[in-house]
């Protein structure tokens, strides 16, 4: 505000006029009201939607610590009666949930750093360093992101299954290819090639911000006789931290809560999203004595699933909303 | 050295490009191109395996004709996830553009209510969805119905539905607000990344043209229309896009080609299943990125 006050005065004038307009609307009583109504309604909104979206969460977190009776007492609506921690302890054997919760921040972590890279580079690449035929392959880079990964699974499936690069394993060995099911490097390779989860969008977020980047930043980087690597190392991506944050966010949370890969390269291993889903076979009803303890238990279970990425959120929300903001995601 | 120096800028950028693209273009070719010609290849045949790999044997246009003709669910299923699509997306974009400007104004609590909204971006995905919407209980008891189905958050549009009436709508329209009320949950969490992208939009917008309309008289209604809306008018189409491509990520279509491959062994006809659904996920965008395309203000 100061600096644009002192610049012309043409601004100073618009100043003059908010002011102007400021107290007009403090002394105009039609004004005021319409000012409070529309505060209310909007809160009361905002207030509705966000109610909306936590109220499956509060629900659970309410049926996590209720005893079993309480499920059958109609006087107890939010806070449980008798408290207990039994369905988290029984919930916490069932996940496997130290085990199963390292693996997957394991899998999640090493995935987002293998994405990033590659993004960040093919990002780059498409943004500012434009070569013949650059633009066919930035469409075919939106194309991917179309192609339903289902359209692809079982050749995926049958290449992982015989894991062999040109047949040159075959060649050497007269194997059919090696076997990569059950472990993570179908995960890592595809995320160090960049065709992960949702990755089309990754290239895309890092090619609309690289390309945002002033011109003259790169210019002078080579004027003073940095490389390209060497720009693009110690000039483009300590610039890119919006861009950065937002990819590794997204495809952190995103690889923690698929099951839909994991279903199929590994439907064995003992990750998160894999035990959520054979948790409602493990305690069906008739194991458990009625449907309304399978009911506690799965909500228990569910609570259990979302809430180490709950905590990572609360630390990490504010930067993830700005970052995204200034991403360029706006195309 | 000297031969080093003798390449321009322009030619060891492009060669830089080449090689920044690499990873990329190799899973392309891996990844992508390869298994996308294959599963062409596989809808057109039996695949069966065996131990040192598969087989193939050519059938023509069977899997299709078995999809069509004798699967009695595949084009039901297809029927009902594009219908649920074309319900669903138009009251997607509306409700996050319509909160993406209640965020966007400046009010005390905002960052709350903001961290609040985006949490189904983090949450609601995966696993958690499935668990919850599949709504187990009504399952268990042999009630599943649509109703329960994707409304878990106890709102419930009873008492609305005489209102609408009385109110002379027709009984379409009525039944398109009450249904959309009923499944405010599903539509809430499945607009955070929208809202996003609309949120950025808006803040992107110069301040100067809303002081401009003001001095000329302008109400907010009417900023609204003349400058916010045609401003954005360019992310709608990215969020329809966004939002399309999201509700044929998962629903019951490819749990149904998933399972048709690897719980029934039967490789070839869920390879034709998602072929003809990749199609119909290709028209469907095309044409509503033209007829939304047409529309479109671009400001430069």
């Amino acid at each position: 505000m100061k600096a644009s006050l002192k610049t012309n005065g043409r601004i100073s004038a618009s100043a003059a006029l908010q002011a102007v307009t400021r107290w007009y609307e403090s002394y105009n009583p039609v004004d005021k009201v319409k000012h409070w109504l529309w505060i209310i309604i909007r809160a009361i909104l905002l207030i509705g939607i966000c109610f909306i979206i936590l109220y499956p969460i509060i629900t659970k977190v309410s049926l996590a610590f209720r005893d079993k009776q309480d499920m059958f007492d109609s006087t107890v609506v939010w806070l449980p009666r008798n408290f207990t921690l039994d369905n988290i302890k029984l919930i916490f054997g069932y996940l496997n949930y130290t085990e199963a919760v390292t693996n997957t921040f394991f899998l999640s972590l090493t995935t987002s750093v293998l994405q990033l890279i590659s993004c960040a580079l093919a990002g780059y690449g498409f943004a500012r360093l434009k070569f013949r035929g650059s633009g066919i392959l930035f469409g075919v880079v939106i194309f991917t992101i179309v192609v339903p990964p289902q359209t692809i699974m079982v050749p995926t499936y049958l290449h992982y299954r015989f894991f062999d690069v040109f047949g040159l394993y075959g060649l050497f060995t007269g194997e059919p290819g090696v076997n990569l099911l059950e472990s993570f490097w179908p995960f890592f390779i595809s995320s160090a090639l960049a065709m992960g989860l949702k990755n089309g969008l990754y290239i895309f977020i890092f090619r609309q911000f690289f390309r945002s980047l002033p011109k003259d930043l790169e210019e002078a980087a080579y004027v003073d006789g940095a490389g390209i690597l060497k720009t693009f190392w110690r000039v483009m991506l300590p610039n890119a931290v919006p861009a950065i944050a937002t990819v590794m966010l997204f495809s952190f949370i995103w690889q923690w809560n698929d099951s839909y890969f994991v279903n199929i390269f590994a439907p064995n291993t003992t990750l998160l999203s894999r035990m959520l889903d054979l948790l409602p076979g493990a305690i069906r009803p008739e194991y458990v004595g009625g449907i309304s303890h399978t009911s506690l238990y799965l909500n228990t279970g569910t609570l259990m699933g979302i809430l180490p990425i709950f905590i990572l959120y609360l630390f990490a929300q504010r930067y993830f909303v700005e970052s995204v903001e200034r991403t360029g995601l706006v195309g | 050295m000297a031969k080093r120096r003798a390449i321009s800028l322009e030619r060891k950028k492009a060669l830089f490009g080449v090689l920044f693209v690499t990873p990329w273009l190799l899973g392309l070719i891996l990844l992508m191109a390869v298994p996308f010609l294959q599963s062409l290849q596989f809808s057109f045949s039996k695949l069966t395996l065996t131990p040192e790999g598969y087989s193939l044997k050519f059938i023509g246009l069977d899997n299709f004709h078995h999809i069509f003709f004798v699967d009695a669910w595949y084009v039901r299923n297809l029927t009902n996830a594009v219908t649920t699509m074309a319900l669903n997306v138009p009251l997607i974009i509306f409700f996050s553009l319509f909160t993406a400007t209640l965020l966007s104004q400046k009010f005390r609590g905002r960052m709350l209510a903001r961290a609040i909204i985006f949490l189904p971006v983090v949450l609601a995905s995966g696993v958690i969805a499935k668990l919850d919407s599949g709504n187990f209980l009504a399952t268990l008891m042999g009630a599943a119905s649509t109703d329960v189905e994707s409304n878990y958050s106890g709102l419930r549009s009873i008492e609305l539905e005489p209102l609408l009436f009385e109110a002379g709508l027709s009984r379409d329209i009525v039944f398109y607000l009450t249904g959309a009320v009923d499944r405010i949950y599903q539509i809430i969490s499945s607009s955070g990344v929208q809202i996003l992208i609309f949120l950025a939009g808006l803040q992107s917008i110069s301040p100067s043209l809303y002081e401009a309309a003001k001095i000329e008289g302008a109400t907010g209604y009417e900023a609204f229309w003349k400058i916010t809306f045609p401003m954005i008018s360019p992310l709608i189409l990215t969020n329809v896009i966004y939002s399309i491509i999201d509700s044929f990520y998962n629903n019951s279509v490819t749990q149904m080609i998933q399972d048709t491959a690897f719980v029934n062994l039967n490789f070839g006809v869920s390879a034709a299943m998602s072929w003809v659904y990749f199609l119909v996920i290709s028209i469907i965008l095309v044409i509503s990125t033209y007829l939304i395309s047409k529309r479109v203000f671009y400001y430069d």
